[in-house]
């Protein structure tokens, strides 16, 4: 079986992104970008599962700018076997995403697609839904554990706002990993020149999916959040507790 | 002309507040229909939809059980319905998250995803990047699928509403997806998600057993309980108690919390709230820069002085 794992650059989750003056976007010139630490985990299931002999290879796939060729080697130095990017210099929505990975997929024909639940850049959370609704396939989103049943079948738990659920989904199928699927594995230097040898393929957007559907979002214009208003420090538990009682927030 | 389709959440036994926060963002729109469509085996949770004001028509489609909400089976049944509406939404919950997205892609439009302020019928405020920038979008497809971000909204507590119900079948159950179980670490206390007060607990708290100490002074002033993820990740807390970016959007009238950092990933999910107050032992927390009311110290002396004179 193979694995394809649909991964997006983005800017790094440590960085606290600026709102430029003008509001016509974020500042990212400079700014470290990665892996989308939800991509990263995905990374690192297929990868498990391959290591467990349930797979035979694992194939990443990015939409985005030549830039994007960065976190296909690190997925490669992570143990991915190869890549693909499907280049375009303007940003894509998930309904656009979503027909171009179908396009991946009838090429490839993967047992198996593993998406982030989440892009921590636009924070859609959208991508791998409508993948597996174009696709006609099942979803699993927000995984924390994926189980193989032995019957072409998973056992997915997901990470629910009521607790956790397990549901069961035919192969192939669409899963989107949640934080607490695993923890990624570090890549190692040697790791990182192996990489640079295997295969990265590089295809045009407008060759793999020619003729996509449907309307853009517009996006008007960025502001900052509102701060909170400046807060007070007390010295002691007494102090505390009198402003919670002014406020009425305690009896 | 704004006709809304809301898409309810229940857990079997009573419907979701974030239902009646989407039936408040959609009155916001200035709708002129305002219908919601409700999978269910339970007509109780009809009727109960049915006492909220605004509600013109509940579409009641009658489920095996109450677990079959698979996303796979409702969204075409939504996305069906919805074509005869400018507008299909649903709450930003891990549920609506699940469903939405198939709808919107059954409708052929990219999803308006978390609304958090409404402009005009086609124009929506919402956030990215984990709340550190605001966007204003526009769209005018024929149907307009978005999430409400549901710690924006209050919910609306009217009870004097009289909708009809109709009563549909489920002709899309899919057969490739099934429910297995449910597993939740539930407890007595108010729910997180709705509750006017939470005390929170983080790495700082330090094991599973010293939660105790913040869960009985939640239960002291009637709080709900939360957590940071890295408490959730060490096992100390269970998963449904993770605040956060990926985890519950809150707003409190006041959130407490002790041994929290304040990475901005957890800040996300508190910012709507009334007062922060966080007590921490290092007084350079990030923390600090959001709360309204900061205390120094260490949490194993603070919480039990606040036992003590609460
Ligand atoms: C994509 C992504 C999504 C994420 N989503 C979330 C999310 O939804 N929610 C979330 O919370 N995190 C999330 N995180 C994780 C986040 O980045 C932080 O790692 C996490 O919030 C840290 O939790 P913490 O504050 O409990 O732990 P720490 O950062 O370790 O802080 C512990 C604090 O406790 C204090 N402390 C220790 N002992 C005491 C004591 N005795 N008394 C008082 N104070 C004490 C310390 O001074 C310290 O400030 C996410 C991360 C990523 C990458
Ligand atoms: N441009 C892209 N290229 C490849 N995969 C993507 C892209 N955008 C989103 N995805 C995948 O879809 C998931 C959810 O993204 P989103 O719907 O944008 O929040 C991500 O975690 C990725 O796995």
């Amino acid at each position: 079986m193979k694995i394809l794992v649909a991964i997006k650059r983005v800017v790094d989750y440590n960085v606290r992104v600026q709102v430029k003056p003008d509001g016509s976007g974020v500042a990212t010139d400079g700014v470290k970008m990665s892996i989308n630490p939800f991509d990263e985990i995905a990374i690192e299931e297929a990868l498990r599962i391959k290591e467990q002999g349930k797979a035979d290879e694992v194939v990443v796939v990015t939409i985005g700018n030549s830039d994007s060729q960065q976190q296909l080697r690190t997925a490669m130095a992570m143990g991915a076997d190869r890549a693909v990017l499907v280049e375009t210099d303007s940003a894509v929505q998930p309904l656009q995403a979503a027909q171009v990975l179908l396009k991946i997929i009838e090429e490839e024909q993967p047992g198996l697609v593993i998406t982030g639940k989440q892009a921590i850049d636009d924070d859609n959370n959208q991508t791998p839904q409508m993948l597996a609704t174009l696709w006609n396939r099942p979803q699993a989103t927000f995984a924390s554990q994926v189980e193989f049943t032995g019957d072409n079948k998973l056992n997915v738990t997901r990470e629910v706002d009521a607790g956790l659920e397990t549901i069961q989904v035919e192969l192939p199928a669409v899963v989107s990993t949640d934080l607490r699927l695993n923890e990624p594995r570090f890549v190692k230097l040697p790791d990182i020149m192996k990489a640079k040898r295997k295969p990265l393929e590089t295809k045009v957007l407008a060759d793999v999916a020619p003729d996509l559907q449907g309307q853009m979002i517009e996006v008007l214009s960025h502001e900052a959040p509102q701060p909170r208003s400046k807060g007070v420090m007390v010295e002691s538990v007494d102090e505390l507790i009198n402003i919670l009682k002014d406020k009425g927030l305690v009896g | 002309m704004s006709k809304v389709l809301i898409l309810a959440e229940h857990n079997g036994d009573t419907i979701n507040q974030s239902t009646a926060k989407v039936l408040t963002a959609a009155k916001q729109l200035g709708a002129d229909t305002i219908d919601v469509v409700l999978f269910a085996n339970n007509a109780e949770l009809a009727a109960q939809l049915a006492t909220l004001a605004g509600i013109n028509e509940v579409k009641f489609v009658a489920s095996a059980d109450n677990h079959d909400q698979l996303a796979a089976s409702i969204a075409p049944a939504i996305a069906e319905m919805g074509k005869d509406y400018s507008h299909v939404w649903g709450p930003s919950t891990t549920f609506g998250k699940d469903v939405m997205p198939r709808v919107a892609a059954l409708l052929g439009v990219n999803q308006v995803s978390d609304i958090m302020e409404i402009i005009d019928a086609n124009t929506f405020k919402r956030p990215i990047y984990a709340g550190n920038a605001i966007i204003t979008v526009k769209t005018d497809t024929p149907q307009i699928v978005a999430t409400v971000r549901t710690a924006s909204f209050a919910a609306d507590k009217s009870t004097d509403g009289n909708a009809t119900v109709s009563e549909h079948a489920l002709s899309t159950a899919a057969e490739h997806t099934s429910f297995v179980e449910l597993s939740s670490g539930n407890s007595d206390r108010p729910d997180l998600q709705t509750a006017s007060k939470v005390i929170s607990g983080g790495r700082g708290v330090g094991s599973e057993e010293n939660f105790e100490i913040v869960y009985n002074l939640a239960d002291k002033i009637g709080a709900a309980t939360g957590a940071s993820r890295a408490a959730v990740d060490a096992g100390y807390v269970p998963n449904d108690m993770q605040v956060g970016q990926t985890g519950k959007i809150i707003a409190p009238d006041l959130y407490m919390c002790f041994g929290i950092s304040g990475a901005i990933q957890h800040l996300t999910g508190i910012k709507d709230a009334g007062t922060i107050v966080a007590i921490n032992k290092d007084g350079d927390a990030p923390i600090f820069e959001v709360a309204d009311v900061g205390l120094v110290g260490d949490l194993f002396k603070i919480i039990p002085e606040m036992m003590e004179k609460l």
